[in-house]
This record gives structure tokens, C-alpha cells and sequence, in this order.
């Protein structure tokens, strides 16, 4: 017991402090894209050559959809004029599928919070049911960590529970494979009106590197209708955090 | 002696004309001998023909030798069950025949293992199954009958953050008889997007196998890859890899380690170890920006070097990690209430892990002396060897300690290679795969043995290839250590292996 009690001291208190400070990232952390089109060569698109998804526009102005990005970087590794890269903003997810495109020169907004009654409902107390439906178990992982000391994700009234009946909403991982698509209809009956639903990580909002696989259905989008999109492959701890409390209206820039 | 298969080591490749093709006699008879004699199934996997399919099996020599072995033989509609002899095959012979629509004669449990689309055109044997009206689970399970006897089904979707699967327990009051564990609901079609590629995408499939093990299966890729390319990796980025690995192994122990505190109620190791684990992710976030490892690994080499500064960095967070996981660990063994729990609670005997094939730390801990780093030694660890612990408890304290053991094993390897960091490049230009080649590649992920084989057709494409993830060996494991067992002690159990549920579904 005594040993249990001096470890306690010495472990310490290690809550980040988000969003009240920001959170310090690994150098090498790729977030929000930053598009600058007036370092192109005229015509050159080698960028979304080299990107196996499709994520950035092939002609017309230069956007990059988050959506279907891996965060991968094969993209800056091939522009010769640093026209892409990645920065250490974290802050990405957003509530609907378009407004994840980004695009040179303009600034990313990311989500605004629900609204109305949505919000009185949710905005102090929100129980999540999540469901992994072909999640590869790293954005689960990284859902997960939410819930540990680190974040506490429970000092925000969010909690992810054990039962469909006791939640307020989905939280979707996953490219949405065909052997779970019934179970992931079944969980979000179940869950009593009026509902969110989240999807979390490239796969679960396009399929992710399974897109157009015939055993996925490329994501939750289409399956089940979905009121919040965080992207990443899988989404950094914060930016899933950062979108939960953008959701509430813990954070409002 | 190699019975009639093709001897080779781990990481190389080979024309697949050197592939004896044996008759069905000479093959079945091979495996079955060759098992009795020590040896150990990695892979065995079939090609679908016109009519019936090519076999191929991959074997592991007893230890010491490093040699693995490959042979193959053509089948018709059927082929002979071996399963009954040799539990180990179980599942591999389900998935042949669902993969290639032919029939294991004599099977003894003769049904799907992920409920997915063959490979080849045509429908299977389960028809209503593997089409259109796909329903993993929909299926007959062991039943136990009599007094008192009463079902328990669970799943696919769990109480906590995690992947979908479906247990069935046959319980007598709270006595677990029997634990049958039906799966398929992550399948993704990996191995069928595999023929005809590799593709761009690969690479980032590869790491998500199982996203917990993108550095071990991403490794076993890239030696595939390199061998079949014939290019060599520096000593800086095999290096790298290296520790890459082992940070994997560190993140996911200790996370267990924690997980395991929880469910036995002892909150502080279960704080701090959730807490602790974020802390590894993010030393392999320093290497390459992604906690998983996302980026990291790339056919002739790294994508990221690891520079003086990151070596600095990791070099204090690793003396910090190792004096605080030290310290939330070890208050486990001196709590009586939690030793009570792990000591003599999922046993898998020693006798039973060695004919169902187990490997990782669930084999160390029931005594079987087996890792891929020493055995089939592959990049750094040819070089610099990490010692195998093994434990002869085979309960879940046995897999706990095997766990903290190889905690404490990979932090000294890591606290050598940041000191001995090799000069050099640290990704060399990939070349195209030769043609008509076979490459295997085994590595030691943190839940066991990773295999990848890959078959290059005339072009140079993957005319297959095949992934083993350590979990397709250890779920039967976990059946086996609910015998008897009270249910409650499922999470437990459960934890103490914490499996992959894509790794196996692919």
C-alpha cells in the first residue's frame, strides 16, 4: 500500500492542459496541409500524381481533401518547390465532408458546434457508443488514449460507454467492411433519437487505403448520415479531442 | 534433413522453379513427419487453379539451424485433412478452402474462417455465406448439452474501444467448458487487393494490417520487397527499423500491462501504464511524426533519418520511460490481491501450445523456447541479439511476467542502439521485383511471429501473397485457456493474449 501511495506521488499529475495551453507536438508531426500554389510550376501536378488516393486536384486550383489523405507525405516528397507540406496544427476535423477539402490560400476553418436544442442536449454531457467496423485498431488505439489519465477526456462531460441504449452517439472507425455493416446499422438503431454520428480516421470517412475494396464500403458516409468528420490515418489523440470539444462548444475560435 | 522441401533462410529469395512440387503422397506425408519431428507450420496457403489449387507450404526448422523449408503440390477439388493430427493446420486448411473453393477431406470442424470472398471466381462451400448474403458468425457452434447448461454469445460489438468479434462460451453456472470464437467481421480483402500489385497503396495496406503492428508487418514488406528487388538496406536504416520494432513492443506491453491491472481492479499500474504506453507511441513519433510508426518503414530503408538530436531525445525519454514503467510494474508483483488474480487463471499447458502452433510471448510463457529474432534472425538483429525469456507458468501471470520481461530485454537494446547508431544512407533507390521469384520474410512482432511470402509472376507482380499475422496461430490459444475457467475471468484471459481482430480477418 505504501509503495502503491509513493508511486502515486511520484507518477505526479500528467493531464495535458488542452485547450486551455497548447499541446506540443513531435517535430515531425504531419497536420493541417499548407497549400501554396504560387511556388508551382505552371502545369506541374506532380503532388497528386504521387498520391495514390486521388487527395489533391489533378487541374484547376490546387486543393488537397483531407478526407481521403493519408497524412502519408509522398506528396512533399516529390514537389521540387515546396509548394505543399504539412504543419503542426492539429486542428482538422470538421462537420461536413466538403469543408475538408483545403485549399492554397484560403484558411481551414475547422468544426463549428452543434446547434440549438442539439447543443443544450449535448453540449455538457455527451456518451458515445464506438464502433470498429474494419478499423485496423490504430485510430481505436488513439481513441482510446482519451480516456486515460493523459487526456481525461472525462472532465469534458464526453465518455465513451458501454451500451447503444445509454449513448448520445456513434463514434464510427473503420472503412465500414461488408461482415460489419449490418452490426453498425444495428448499433445505430439502437441508439435513441435525437443521435450523433462521428467518424473518425481516412477510413472510416472514405475507406482509407481499403478504398474501393468490394468487401468495404468506403467508409460510414453513405451508410449511416454523419455529423462530424475527423481526418488523420490515424487522427492524432488531439485532433480527435480538439474535434469533440469544437462539437460541444468547449472551443469556439 | 529438410523432407523434401526447399531449405532456405529467413529474408531471401529464390526462383520459384527451385519449389519441389511433390505428390500429394510425398507432400502430406512431408508435413506430417516434418511436424513430429519438431518442425512448425508459418504458412501454408493455397493458389486457386482451373480446377482445384497449388498448396504451399512454409516450415520452420526446430531452432538453431535458422533454416525454413517450402514445398508445394497441385490438388484437385480436395485435399487431404491433416488437421486432426496436427491441430496447428485447423485453421489454415478453413481458410484454403475458403480462399480456394476446395475441400480439406476429414477436416474435424469444417467451417469458414472469415466468411470473405474466395480469391478465384466460382462460389464456395458455405454459398449462402460468400456471396451476396455474407453473415460472418451465421453459423453452427460446438454445443454442449445437458443440466444446467447455458449459452453465452458476445459480440461482435464490444463494451469498450475495440475491433469486432463474436465469442461463444458454453458454461455450466459460471464454468466455462467451452469458448468457441467465430471471426470475420474486419476483412478487409487485403490478400485478394494483393494479386496483381504492388501498387503505390501497398505500402500504407501493409502498415495497416494491424495498426498496432505497422512497424512488424511493414518490416516483413519491405525484406520482401528488398530480396525480391535485390537491393540491400543500409546497417543505419536496418538500425532504425530495429528500434522502431522494439518501441512497438513497448508501446503495446506496457499498454497491456496496464490493461491487465485493470481488469484485475488495481487502478494505480492501470493509470499509470495508460499514460506511460502514449509516452513509447511517442518516441516512434519522434522517429517519423506518426505514433504507429506510419511512414517509417519504406522498401530500401526508412523515409526519416534519425538524427543527432532525435537520438539525444530518445536517449532521456528512454531513461525516463524505463525508471517510471519500472516503477508502475513492479507494483503488481508486491500486491497479493492482484498476484492472486494472474497466478494459475488461463492456463495453456506447454504440451497443448506446441500442437495448436502458438507463438510470441503466449508460447514463451507456456515454455516453448521461440522467437523469430533468434531464430530467423533478420536485419539489426543479426547483428545484435536480444535474449528469449521464457516462463513455464502458462497462466496469465506467466504472460504477464514474459510481457514485463521483454519490456525490460527491449529497453537495453534500445539504450545500445541510440550509442551505436551506424553512419551511412538511409534509404537506397527500389528497384523492380524480379520475375518467377519467391521471397519469405519472417519477423517477431510484438504479439509473435509475422510471415509474409510472396510469389512474383512472369512480370514481376505478386501472383499471391500471403500474410500471417501472429494472432491467425494464437486466438485458438485463447479458447484453450477459457477451459474451465469462470467467465468472468474471460476479460483477463482475454487481455493477457490481446489479439489482433484484422490481423486475422486481413
Amino acid at each position: 500500500m505504501l509503495k502503491a501511495i509513493l508511486a502515486r506521488f511520484r507518477q505526479g499529475h500528467r493531464t495535458i492542459k488542452y485547450p486551455d495551453a497548447p499541446q506540443p507536438l513531435p517535430p515531425r508531426f504531419r497536420g493541417l496541409p499548407l497549400l501554396d500554389a504560387s511556388r508551382c510550376d505552371a502545369g506541374c501536378r506532380a503532388c497528386a500524381a504521387a498520391c495514390p488516393y486521388g487527395a489533391i486536384s489533378e487541374s484547376g486550383p490546387l486543393k488537397l481533401d483531407m478526407g481521403m489523405c493519408l497524412f502519408c507525405g509522398e506528396c512533399t516528397a516529390v514537389c521540387q518547390h515546396n509548394a505543399i507540406s504539412f504543419t503542426q496544427d492539429a486542428r482538422l476535423a470538421s462537420r461536413t465532408r466538403d469543408a475538408l477539402t483545403v485549399a492554397a490560400a484560403e484558411e481551414y476553418r475547422p468544426a463549428k458546434a452543434l446547434e440549438g436544442k442539439l447543443l443544450r442536449l449535448f453540449g455538457r454531457s455527451l456518451k458515445l457508443r464506438e464502433v470498429s467496423a474494419g478499423g485496423c485498431n490504430a485510430c481505436e488505439a488513439d481513441t482510446n488514449v482519451l480516456s486515460t489519465i493523459g487526456w481525461d477526456l472525462g472532465r469534458f462531460g464526453i465518455q465513451f460507454v458501454a451500451s447503444p441504449r445509454h449513448a448520445d452517439g456513434m463514434f464510427v472507425t473503420g472503412p465500414v467492411s461488408e461482415n460489419m455493416r449490418l452490426a453498425l446499422l444495428d448499433t445505430y438503431v439502437a441508439i435513441p433519437e435525437p443521435k450523433l454520428v462521428i467518424v473518425a480516421g481516412a477510413c472510416a470517412i472514405n475507406g482509407g487505403p481499403f478504398k474501393d475494396h468490394s468487401e468495404v464500403h468506403n467508409g460510414a458516409d453513405g451508410v449511416v448520415p454523419v455529423d462530424l468528420y475527423i481526418p488523420g490515418c490515424p487522427p492524432s489523440p488531439l485532433t480527435i479531442l480538439d474535434g469533440l470539444l469544437r462539437l460541444v462548444g468547449r472551443i469556439q475560435d | 534433413m529438410s523432407f523434401g522441401m526447399k531449405a532456405f533462410y529467413n529474408s531471401t529469395s529464390f526462383l520459384r522453379s527451385e519449389i519441389p512440387l511433390q505428390s500429394n503422397d510425398a507432400f502430406f506425408q512431408g508435413m506430417q513427419d516434418s511436424i513430429s519431428a519438431g518442425w512448425r507450420v508459418c504458412s501454408y496457403f493455397g493458389i486457386p487453379a482451373e480446377e482445384g489449387a497449388t498448396l504451399y507450404c512454409v516450415m520452420s526448422s526446430r531452432g538453431g539451424s535458422g533454416i525454413l523449408g517450402i514445398a508445394s503440390t497441385e490438388v484437385s477439388r480436395s485435399f487431404q485433412s491433416l488437421a486432426a493430427r496436427c491441430p496447428q493446420l485447423d485453421m489454415f486448411e478453413r481458410e484454403i478452402a475458403e480462399q480456394c473453393l476446395i475441400r480439406p477431406e476429414g477436416h474435424p470442424w469444417f467451417k469458414p474462417v472469415r466468411f470473405q470472398k474466395p480469391l478465384g471466381p466460382g462460389t464456395g462451400f458455405w454459398s449462402e455465406t460468400d456471396g451476396a448474403g455474407l453473415l460472418p458468425a451465421v453459423t453452427d457452434f460446438y454445443q454442449v448439452e445437458g443440466d444446467e447448461i447455458h449459452e453465452v454469445a458476445v459480440g461482435p460489438v464490444h463494451a469498450g474501444i475495440i475491433e469486432p468479434g463474436h465469442f461463444r462460451f458454453q458454461c455450466h453456472g459460471e464454468e466455462v467448458f467451452h469458448l468457441e470464437i467465430a471471426h470475420g467481421f474486419q476483412h478487409r480483402g487485403i490478400e485478394r487487393a494483393m494479386i496483381g500489385t504492388p501498387t503505390p497503396r501497398t505500402m500504407h495496406m501493409m502498415e495497416t494490417i494491424a495498426g498496432d503492428t505497422t512497424v512488424g508487418h511493414g518490416q516483413a514488406y519491405c525484406m520482401n520487397m528488398e530480396a525480391l528487388a535485390r537491393i540491400y538496406t543500409s546497417p543505419r536504416a536496418e538500425t532504425v527499423r530495429g528500434m522502431a520494432l522494439e518501441l512497438e513492443r513497448l508501446a503495446n506491453h506496457i499498454g497491456d500491462l496496464g490493461a491487465i491491472a485493470g481488469d484485475v481492479g488495481y487502478l494505480p499500474t492501470a493509470s499509470f501504464c495508460g499514460r506511460i504506453r502514449g509516452d513509447f507511441l511517442n518516441m516512434t513519433a519522434l522517429l517519423c511524426g506518426s505514433r504507429f510508426g506510419r511512414g517509417l518503414l519504406r522498401p530500401g530503408g526508412v523515409g526519416y533519418d534519425c538524427d543527432a538530436a532525435i537520438v539525444e531525445e530518445m536517449g532521456k525519454r528512454l531513461q525516463n520511460g524505463r525508471k517510471e514503467v519500472t516503477q508502475a510494474v513492479e507494483l503488481l508483483w508486491s500486491t497479493p490481491s492482484v498476484m492472486a488474480r494472474l497466478e494459475e487463471t488461463g492456463t495453456v499447458s506447454e504440451a497443448d501450445a506446441r500442437e495448436i502452433g502458438l507463438v510470441g510471448p503466449a508460447a514463451r510463457a507456456s515454455g516453448l523456447n521461440r522467437d523469430i529474432r533468434r531464430d530467423h534472425p533478420f536485419g539489426i538483429f543479426r547483428m545484435s541479439q536480444i535474449p528469449v525469456i521464457t516462463c513455464t507458468g502458462c497462466d496469465v501471470y506467466a504472460r504477464t511476467m514474459a510481457r514485463w520481461l521483454e519490456v525490460e530485454r527491449s529497453l537495453d537494446f534500445l539504450d545500445e542502439q541510440i550509442r551505436h547508431l551506424p553512419r551511412g544512407g538511409f534509404r537506397a533507390e527500389m528497384k523492380t521485383l524480379a520475375a518467377d521469384r519467391c521471397a519469405v520474410a519472417l519477423t517477431e512482432g510484438w504479439r509473435g511471429e509475422i510471415c509474409h511470402v510472396a510469389l512474383t509472376d512472369e512480370r514481376g507482380d505478386f501472383e499471391r501473397y500471403k500474410i500471417v499475422d501472429p494472432s491467425f496461430h494464437n486466438w485458438s490459444g485463447l479458447a484453450l485457456a477459457l477451459r474451465n475457467q469462470q467467465i468472468s475471468d474471460f476479460p483477463l484471459c482475454n487481455k493477457s493474449f490481446n489479439l489482433s481482430y484484422c490481423g486475422f480477418d486481413l
